[in-house]
């Protein structure tokens, strides 16, 4: 019975890994679909739980399955899921980065860099938007970020720890002060 | 700045994608990984952040872990991109079973929360800066700045779906860039 649990995370989450393109936020539905309707691991309620520690906890937002694998088979259910999800992936990864590494300094490489370049810039001040949005950030949260960007461009030797606890502290206060806004 | 070239060590490669991996609340990690990698060691430059970056997107998997492994993988070969790897998902694979086990606790006293959302918003504050760094080096030239509008205006204001949009302008881009450094010879 244990084998199967483990095993039906790995013919779960492996094809989630080699289609999840765009990153974590592209399966989390699918996910939900198989592990709450087709393989009742957990109910529809503790989903919604496992996703929010997901998010609040540091690390990639996928790191829900961990949670998912952990609550079907302990630590080695967790072990067998973040496997199953981050080494296809990973391995896909590696040799696309490989090829691309290889072929580094030839002109159509050069030109493929150059290129790919603004967009990855691009997609950053997109997540920016992408994140806040997700968050339900108030302008609160605009405050603080923009703090700390401004403080990290002018001290950019400072640990960020050092903003994350300040940003923490700040948050924290202003809701116990000011309990009507958001 | 260019690569420097004395080897970077499989510890240091582990440790640094470990602290990002660790301290890294409400999805600043890229931003992590830029200062650590690229402002702080200047173990690759910003044309290669930027380029992987676009490149750990369109892929699938999480962008994070491959961003990490490009970088892995460009610094050390494959015991690099395992290093790395695993030093960026082993700290947070303990802190979720934690915090999964201590959930009900942790429900009852709304601070964390609210102390959670502020730590996840000034790790923004690092992503900004990234967002300007990259806004400001493709600035110089107007097609790229385009280019970067384009994607943050579709993607991000309009909310298209990323891969098709990438798909659609890295053609123009490249081409652009093709012809440009063909012109600079």
């Amino acid at each position: 019975m244990r084998e199967n649990a483990l095993w039906s995370l790995i013919v779960v989450f492996v094809p989630f890994s080699l289609v999840s393109i765009g990153g974590g936020p592209s399966i989390f539905a699918g996910i939900q679909h198989q592990s709450v309707e087709v393989y009742h691991w957990v109910t529809a309620r503790e989903f919604v739980d496992l996703f929010a520690i997901a998010r609040a906890a540091p690390g990639p937002g996928s790191m829900l399955v961990t949670l998912l694998g952990w609550k079907v088979a302990g630590w080695t259910g967790a072990i067998v899921a973040t496997l199953a999800l981050f080494v296809p992936s990973s391995l896909l990864c590696y040799g696309i980065t490989k090829i691309w590494n290889h072929y580094r300094g030839r002109h159509w490489h050069t030109a493929l860099e150059n290129g790919l370049a603004p967009i990855g810039a691009g997609l950053i001040l997109a997540g920016v938007f992408a994140i806040f949005r997700i968050a339900g950030a108030g302008i609160l949260s605009w405050v603080i970020a923009g703090v700390a960007a401004a403080v990290l461009a002018l001290r950019p030797q400072l640990n960020p720890l050092t903003l994350l606890a300040g940003g923490a502290v700040a948050f924290a206060l202003w809701h116990s002060m000011v309990p009507q806004f958001n | 700045m260019s690569p420097i070239q004395t080897p970077v060590s499989l510890m240091s490669l582990f440790l640094v994608f470990f602290r990002v991996g660790l301290f890294s609340f409400g999805g600043g990690l890229s931003g992590w990984i830029y200062r650590e990698v690229v402002t702080l060691r200047g173990w690759i430059s910003d044309e290669d952040f930027f380029s992987g970056l676009a490149l750990s997107q369109i892929l699938p998997g999480a962008n994070v872990t491959n961003l990490t492994v490009y970088i892995g993988q460009r610094l050390r070969g494959p015991v690099g991109a395992v290093s790395a790897l695993v030093g960026l998902v082993i700290g947070p694979f303990f802190a979720v079973i934690a915090m999964v086990s201590a959930y009900a606790q942790l429900a009852a006293m709304p601070w964390i929360q609210d102390a959670m959302s502020g730590a996840a918003a000034a790790a923004i504050g690092l992503l900004l800066i990234v967002a300007v760094k990259g806004a400001y080096s493709s600035s110089r030239r107007l097609v790229p700045f385009l280019i970067l509008m384009t994607t943050f205006v579709t993607v991000g204001l309009l909310q298209w779906p990323l891969v098709p949009v990438v798909l659609g302008l890295a053609p123009v881009s490249v081409a652009f860039a093709w012809w440009q450094s063909s012109s600079d010879a």
